[in-house]
């Protein structure tokens, strides 16, 4: 299976989203359009508050073959990473 | 190979639209707008009664079902023009739908043709299935003032319709069409059926709050209180969100009605002059407009009905103004009594 920690290269951009207090789709726009501007290989964290994106930045980085590297909760924070993948 | 971009909403009519189309090896890619009138995501994240649901974007699922990219574009700015200025008036509320999807499927056009490649646009329309806007007579107005003409393909109900480009020039086969019509949902669960699909949305106009009877109200009644048919996009989120009542024209107390709405309305409070019940738990208030003194005292009042010091002979409530200023009431909570079902929103 393919995991794209082992393919990455040692140099990788890491882009920062905050899209704490925006609600769903608002936070799946903002990564779509973010995404949109990164090249293939780059990182990009995402912080939001809306627990929808729990299943909706998921459910859109299938939808677009980019690759859900982490998802994490720090009371209401929610970090997820995601990797920009070739589509 | 054809593309086609088909208009996802998250149903089941845009849905089989875009997999009778798919099955004909047509490249299929969806779009997906938001208004911010959208029921889809905020209900679900705003009310913690609705939290044991399962939360999903419809149209991003739909997007997996049928394995195609789905691009979700925020048309909320724009899209005020069409509220505001219906060209072919607002449906039973404050529904602006022909006009909608004239622009929708414009919006689809102007994205998709050109340097993206895509041939044509496809809907889920089906011929009075919508009272205002799917109707025999307005599915070539839709077309024509669209600027798509034809290149508005209605897989569900084409052959209702004069074949469009894609059935003339054969990217298509018309015969592998569908003549839908009317209200009767049959014909699609038993096509959804063919295709496998056992879960999906349940359809039926619940997209849009505009189609809400007392969402529309809430709208309406901003625009009378600021005597401007305008509104901001935070004014819209609010509308969706606790019990509005207003007092007086120039105020109304937006108040949480559960856990989940008070933590929304949180994110708001430093933009507004809000009030908390200090002694009691109860919900947060924000104030929107311009209330003078005793306004804020009755503001303070109503907050106090609706805690749990609603039974108390006096309630402490801080009130929070927008300059920093915290100033301490106490108050008699308002008698149910005493708040007229006409301060409801």
């Amino acid at each position: 299976m393919y995991d794209p920690k082992e393919t990455r290269p040692a140099q990788v951009s890491r882009d920062r989203l905050d899209v704490r207090g925006l609600l769903c789709p608002l936070p799946v726009i903002r990564t779509q359009d973010r995404v949109a501007t990164l090249a293939t290989g780059a990182l990009l964290d995402i912080l939001a508050t809306d627990p929808g994106v729990l299943q909706d930045i998921p459910a859109w980085c299938r939808v677009h073959g980019h690759a859900l590297i982490a998802t994490e909760r720090d009371g209401a924070c929610i970090r997820i990473t995601i990797e920009v993948c070739e589509t | 190979m054809k593309k086609a971009i088909a208009l996802i909403s998250g149903g089941l009519d845009s849905m089989l639209a875009a997999k009778v189309v798919q099955e004909q090896g047509v490249h299929v890619e969806g779009l997906n707008f938001y208004t911010g009138f959208c029921v889809e995501g905020h209900t679900h994240a705003i009310r913690e009664k609705r939290r044991a649901k399962p939360r999903r974007n419809n149209a991003l699922w739909v997007a997996e079902q049928l394995g195609i990219k789905l691009h979700i574009i925020d048309v909320s700015a724009e899209y005020k023009d069409i509220v505001i200025n219906p060209r072919y008036g607002y449906g039973q509320n404050l529904n602006p739908c022909l006009d909608c999807k004239i622009f929708m499927v414009n919006k689809a056009l102007t994205w998709g043709l050109g340097d993206r490649g895509f041939d044509f646009v496809l809907t889920g329309e089906v011929i009075g299935q919508r009272p205002k806007s799917q109707r025999k007579q307005t599915m070539p107005l839709i077309a024509r003032e669209s600027g798509a003409d034809d290149l508005l393909l209605r897989p569900l109900c084409a052959k209702n319709l004069a074949p469009t480009r894609p059935e003339r020039e054969g990217w298509v086969d018309r015969d592998a069409l569908y003549g839908f019509h009317g209200r009767n949902r049959k014909p699609q669960m038993a096509l959804a059926e063919s295709f496998g699909f056992s879960d999906y949305a349940q359809p039926a106009g619940g997209c849009c709050f505009l189609t809400d009877a007392q969402y529309a109200s809430k709208l309406q009644d901003l625009w009378d209180a600021r005597g401007a048919r305008d509104y901001e996009l935070d004014d819209v989120m609010l509308l969706k969100v606790g019990r509005h009542i207003r007092p007086a024209s120039h105020y109304k107390l937006i108040v949480g009605r559960e856990e989940g709405e008070n933590q929304y309305l949180e994110g708001y409070r430093k933009r507004f002059l809000h009030l908390r019940t200090t002694a009691f738990p109860g919900p947060l208030a924000l104030i929107d407009g311009a209330p003078g003194r005793r306004d804020v005292t009755l503001a303070a009042r109503i907050l106090a009905r609706y805690s749990r010091g609603r039974t108390a002979p006096r309630v402490d409530v801080s009130a929070h103004h927008v300059n920093g200023v915290v100033e301490m009431l106490n108050v008699e909570p308002l008698p149910p009594t005493e708040l007229p079902a006409s301060w409801h929103v």
